[in-house]
């Protein structure tokens, strides 16, 4: 059945103007929405002041919400647990024997480190994070893959800084609001990180791809190196990265290099660490990025 | 007599004697539930890839097809706004899109003016191809797996959209109870 339309608004001027007026509106509408993407696709950064407002206002009720993900997932971790209680208690005293061998060995090798690190007069300079926080949120239905973090200016947090997870390097800070602020991920498409393999020198730009996985370009061109199960880490070329933190593992191999799946997974990470950025000089080449990469 | 009644003083929208609308959520409900639709990239799930459907949109388009008339024409441009801070597109994205959305469907309404659950399923696959399709271009046009990389949230998206009109239709009878008690 046809219903009445709502288009053909009988002889009342007013309903006719009111009609007309929503018309010109929606157009205005359409064309105002153009001319912004059109400055947001050249000038990047343009709107990042809004955005963090924006991002500030709505977090706390994100941060409730990454609360109660980590309390369902424990909850359901320990219905499973239930399951398999038998067969997993003696796998897991098996296993116990080993690590406490292995951590003898460890105990060990430390010693030694130290007193080799001691010989040559090195420092051991950990780096203490800025800020640990939660992740709170991505963008999960844009092909661009940024997260959402729960902290901000008065935080500490600045753009640039490198974020990581205790797995791996997660992504680094793009913009940030007083209380929040907004991670690229190292699999967006305009993430590039320098990495190098943990045996030999192999080194190589680990770009993103959007799905979950990044594309591995050697720097040398020649006979490919990589073999599948390769383990890459942070090089620290560009100064923001600090060298030693694990990136991903090859998964394929292709002409001038290889398919990897990130080490670190988001999605099974509550709390990340912010670093601080390694080279202090590196923040204004990194500014300088960020002005191309914003979205 | 209490099934007499109650078929009397009592309809879907509840007790038809001394109680009326409220103006309140009738007018706000719509525009509410798209906004808290373009908020779910607060939700705490982190995909490494482009999978829950745009629920800003489909909620949008949702409204749109179960109940015509309700949504003016310009509101593509305040509801996209506001989809943009959030969406991780560039600012924009939302508001071209959502207001040509809403000005094809205008057009559309006009020339077939019928209405019905396959039409209408048809109707939002093809708006919302062209929008995921639309967005990712925009926002990734230089991936070279962009298309691999869609076709999971393009099926999950159609698929769900009848879900999403059901839900719509739900909140459309919240929004003309009767919850004003009159003198």
């Amino acid at each position: 059945m046809a219903p009445p339309t709502s288009r053909h608004s009988s002889f009342s001027r007013k309903a006719q103007f009111s009609l007309f007026t929503g018309y010109v509106l929606a157009g205005a509408g359409a064309l105002a929405g153009a001319a912004l993407l059109a400055i947001s696709l050249f000038n990047p950064g343009a709107f990042s002041g809004l955005r963090s407002v924006a991002s500030d206002v709505a977090a706390p009720a994100g941060e409730l919400g990454a609360e109660a993900r980590t309390g369902s997932q424990g909850l359901f971790a320990s219905l499973a647990g239930y399951f398999y209680s038998g067969s997993r208690n003696a796998a897991l005293r098996e296993e116990n024997e080993i690590a406490r061998i292995r951590l003898a060995e460890a105990e060990a090798v430390r010693a030694e480190n130290a007193r080799l690190k001691a010989l040559l007069g090195l420092r051991d300079d950990a780096v203490k994070p800025v800020v640990m926080a939660r992740l709170i949120g991505s963008t999960s239905s844009s092909t661009r893959r940024f997260a959402y973090l729960s902290a901000g200016r008065s935080d500490g947090v600045a753009p640039g800084m490198p974020v990581r997870s205790p797995r791996g390097l997660v992504g680094r800070v793009l913009e940030t609001g007083a209380s929040s602020s907004r991670v690229l991920l190292l699999t967006d498409s305009e993430s590039l990180v320098p990495v190098r393999r943990v045996k030999g020198d192999v080194v190589a730009f680990a770009e993103g791809r959007a799905d979950g996985t990044l594309r591995l370009r050697l720097v040398n061109l020649g006979i490919n190196p990589i073999k599948t199960g390769d383990v890459f880490v942070t090089s620290g070329a560009g100064g923001l990265y600090r060298p030693g933190i694990a990136v991903a593992v090859a998964t394929k191999i292709n002409r001038d290099g290889a398919i990897a799946r990130v080490l670190s997974d988001p999605a099974a990470t509550d709390f990340v660490a912010v670093d601080p950025i390694w080279q202090p000089e590196a923040q204004a080449v990194s500014h300088a990025q960020q002005r191309r990469v914003q979205p | 007599m209490p099934e007499y009644r109650s078929s009397t003083r009592r309809d879907r929208y509840g007790s038809q004697i001394n109680r009326a609308h409220s103006p309140l959520i009738a007018l706000i409900l719509p525009w509410a539930s798209i906004v808290l639709g373009s908020l779910t990239p607060l939700l705490p799930l982190i995909s490494s890839m482009p999978l829950l459907p745009p629920m800003g949109f489909i909620m949008l388009l949702a409204w749109r097809l179960v109940r015509p008339g309700l949504l003016p024409v310009w509101a593509g441009f305040p509801l996209g706004l506001i989809d943009d801070m959030f969406s991780g597109q560039p600012l924009g994205n939302a508001i071209l899109l959502w207001s040509l959305t809403l000005l094809a469907l205008d057009q559309f309404e006009a020339r077939i003016p019928w209405v019905g659950f396959a039409q209408e399923w048809l109707v939002a696959t093809v708006v919302i191809v062209i929008y995921i399709v639309a967005s990712g271009f925009i926002a990734g046009a230089m991936l070279p797996n962009l298309m691999s990389l869609l076709v999971p949230q393009l099926v999950l998206s159609i698929l769900l959209f009848p879900v999403f009109g059901r839900l719509v239709a739900i909140l459309d009878r919240f929004r003309l109870r009767r919850f004003r008690t009159i003198g």
